[in-house]
């Protein structure tokens, strides 16, 4: 393969890590408290590195003694007026989810990248959605990456989002898959970001000269108006994220993001649905399904909540069978998305099929995708599965169960 | 789609490997994902690291099951099961080793003394960029100069000047060795003994 010479490249190749850190600076965050992760931990060194360097003013990074302390202190910069932005992953993630509750309650607009990672026990430090999607009711919206690009052009958008309609936003892309891969990326130019997004201009700040309180004690005779108002705050964003993401998407001059998105759905009977890396892996394996005359298609979920109900059951509803590809598992009841689905109302009547894959790391391969496009042609799968199992494995873990 | 695999131990600059071909390969103007194994990373632990170019986007983030190219940045690994795993037809294989080798899995098996070239130009025992050098003279996929730029990019000051000296060696062996002397089968003291050698030399 010989390089064309005529061809002038789009962007420079940047780890996924790095691209983030870069677009976020551009965002002008002013307090920056982090505690270190893998497989974020890159993308928070990175900001540590472009404030020594001097190309991020104006912006204190904090270092925590935990990610307790990091979120906490996030809260109180946020609160006090500040754009406030940190990243975590895993069992960081869960170390927050008291304060996550508070960020959310007391609606700081507090942005957050997850380079999702499996939760233990055991140990993993590997790829799945479950620290994210552990934390759904938390109140933060939650937006999923499909690659890197999308990594970096979901944040100027979080931080606008976040700021109009006052609730912290969470943006999940899959750790290592995308946090530790390089590519070609376009970082936004900073022109372009200011233009996007104004100065934080806080309705309500915490301030020693005209002291206030805030998160004070609520009882029985409000607290479910706090919810309700706090549930349809989060839910106007099923609005403003597509036109926010619009506004964006003409500045770089790059396709929208959107709430979901639909794949070569035309005549598809049998629909994937996916969020995050997988996305692309998919789209490939449907390209070669539909080559052999499969009617196959995927939607592709970027932002999880508020969950798009609408906006789903209008992409799904032609699909006859709906195999939701899950990166996470609720024990006990199988499929997330599934439910979520299900509860939504998104292509109901129609046979839906959860199928468990990547857990704690384990790749999702398109040959994998391939078997599994054709069971599903062939209605050949059980209401809950998980991909490439080793039953080889599972078989001896029985044995000795058994044998005990 | 030409895809690689790289081999190689923690700490020798396995994922390094495979980042500067994508750097390399999108200034040249195409696109590239390069991606590691994502093990616990651990220095001696066997590492690998995998690299698509294209000219067109990228989409799938699967490990390379079926290479193009395998580069083995340490010669013990060369009897690993799965070192030349799904190696495509006529692909290239290309080992760091001073001696000529042979193995069974990867008859076109080609050598380069990285880790020698490595430590003459720049004293450190981190064949990666050598290797890098090296495979664009065996593939064609990135051109010496896109290896440059990349090289330059990625260290600074005069680390940048030795190692692009030391892929120029490493590019400059592999076009001159195309008419190599015939390959032994592969001998881990003999290979071991050279590399000894060469570091002595050193």
């Amino acid at each position: 393969m010989r390089p064309d010479r005529t061809f002038i490249p789009l962007g420079r190749p940047l780890e996924g890590s790095r691209a983030v850190a870069e677009t976020v600076a551009r965002c002008r965050p002013q307090v920056v408290p982090a505690y270190p992760i893998s497989p974020q931990t890159h993308i928070v060194e990175g900001i540590s590195s472009l404030i020594r360097s001097g190309e991020l003013e104006h912006c204190e990074f904090v270092t925590v003694e935990s990610e307790f302390g990091a979120m906490s202190l996030c809260i109180g910069a946020s609160a006090t007026g500040s754009r406030t932005y940190t990243a975590t992953s895993s069992q960081g993630l869960l170390f927050m989810a008291e304060a996550l509750y508070n960020a959310a309650g007391l609606g700081l607009p507090i942005v957050m990248t997850v380079a999702n990672r499996a939760l233990g026990a055991p140990i993993n430090i590997w790829n799945d959605q479950s620290d994210s999607l552990s934390q759904r009711d938390s109140g933060w919206i939650q937006l999923y990456a499909r690659d890197n690009q999308a990594a970096c052009d979901l944040h100027p958008i979080a931080f606008r989002l976040a700021e109009e309609l006052s609730v912290p936003v969470m943006v999940c892309m899959d750790g290592f898959i995308l946090t530790h891969a390089v590519e070609r990326l376009d970082v936004p130019e900073p022109g372009v970001v200011d233009e996007y997004l104004p100065p934080y201009a806080p309705c309500q700040v915490l301030d020693p000269d005209a002291p206030l309180s805030i998160g004070a004690m609520v009882g029985p005779e409000a607290f479910t108006e706090v919810r309700y108002l706090a549930h349809h705050r989060m839910e106007a964003a099923i609005q403003r994220f597509p036109e926010l993401a619009g506004r964006y998407a003409k500045l770089v001059g790059r396709r929208a993001e959107d709430l979901a998105r639909g794949y070569r759905l035309e005549g598809a009977r049998t629909v994937f649905v996916a969020m995050g890396s997988v996305v692309g892996t998919l789209e490939d394996a449907i390209d070669e399904a539909r080559e052999q005359g499969l009617s196959v298609g995927a939607v592709e979920l970027t932002c999880f909540r508020p969950f798009p109900a609408a906006r789903l059951r209008d992409l799904l509803a032609d699909a006859e069978h709906i195999v939701v590809l899950e990166r996470a598992l609720s024990t006990g009841l199988g499929g997330i998305l599934t439910a979520e689905l299900a509860a939504a109302r998104a292509g109901e009547g129609r046979q839906r099929t959860t199928v468990v894959a990547g857990l704690g790391g384990r790749p999702v391969t398109r040959k994998a995708l391939r078997t599994l496009i054709a069971d599903a042609m062939a209605r050949r799968l059980p209401p809950l599965s998980f991909l490439d199992l080793d039953h080889t494995l599972l078989r001896r873990a029985h044995t000795k169960e058994n044998g005990r | 789609m030409y895809q690689i695999r790289v081999h190689g131990r923690g700490g020798q600059g396995v994922v390094t490997a495979a980042e500067l071909i994508a750097w390399a390969a999108i200034y040249d103007g195409h696109y590239a994902l390069a991606f590691p194994s994502f093990g616990s990373e651990r220095t001696g632990a066997p590492v690998e690291a995998y690299c698509r170019i294209a000219d067109t986007p990228i989409r799938s983030r699967e490990p390379v099951d079926a290479p193009d190219a395998v580069l083995v940045l340490d010669a013990t690994l060369l009897h690993r099961p799965g070192t030349f795993k799904g190696l495509k037809a006529g692909g290239l294989a290309l080992v760091n080793s001073a001696a000529s080798v042979a193995v069974p899995e990867a008859p076109q098996l080609l050598a380069v003394p990285a880790t020698r070239i490595a430590l003459a130009r720049t004293g450190r025992a981190l064949p990666n960029v050598p290797m890098l050098g090296a495979f664009a003279a065996a593939s064609g996929a990135v051109s010496l100069e896109a290896v440059h730029t990349a090289v330059e990019l990625r260290f600074a000051g005069p680390l940048a000047r030795v190692n692009r000296d030391g892929a120029d060696d490493a590019y400059g062996y592999m076009t001159e060795a195309e008419s190599e002397t015939e390959a032994v089968e592969f001998d881990v003291p003999a290979a071991f003994a050279a590399e000894r050698e060469a570091r002595h030399a050193a």
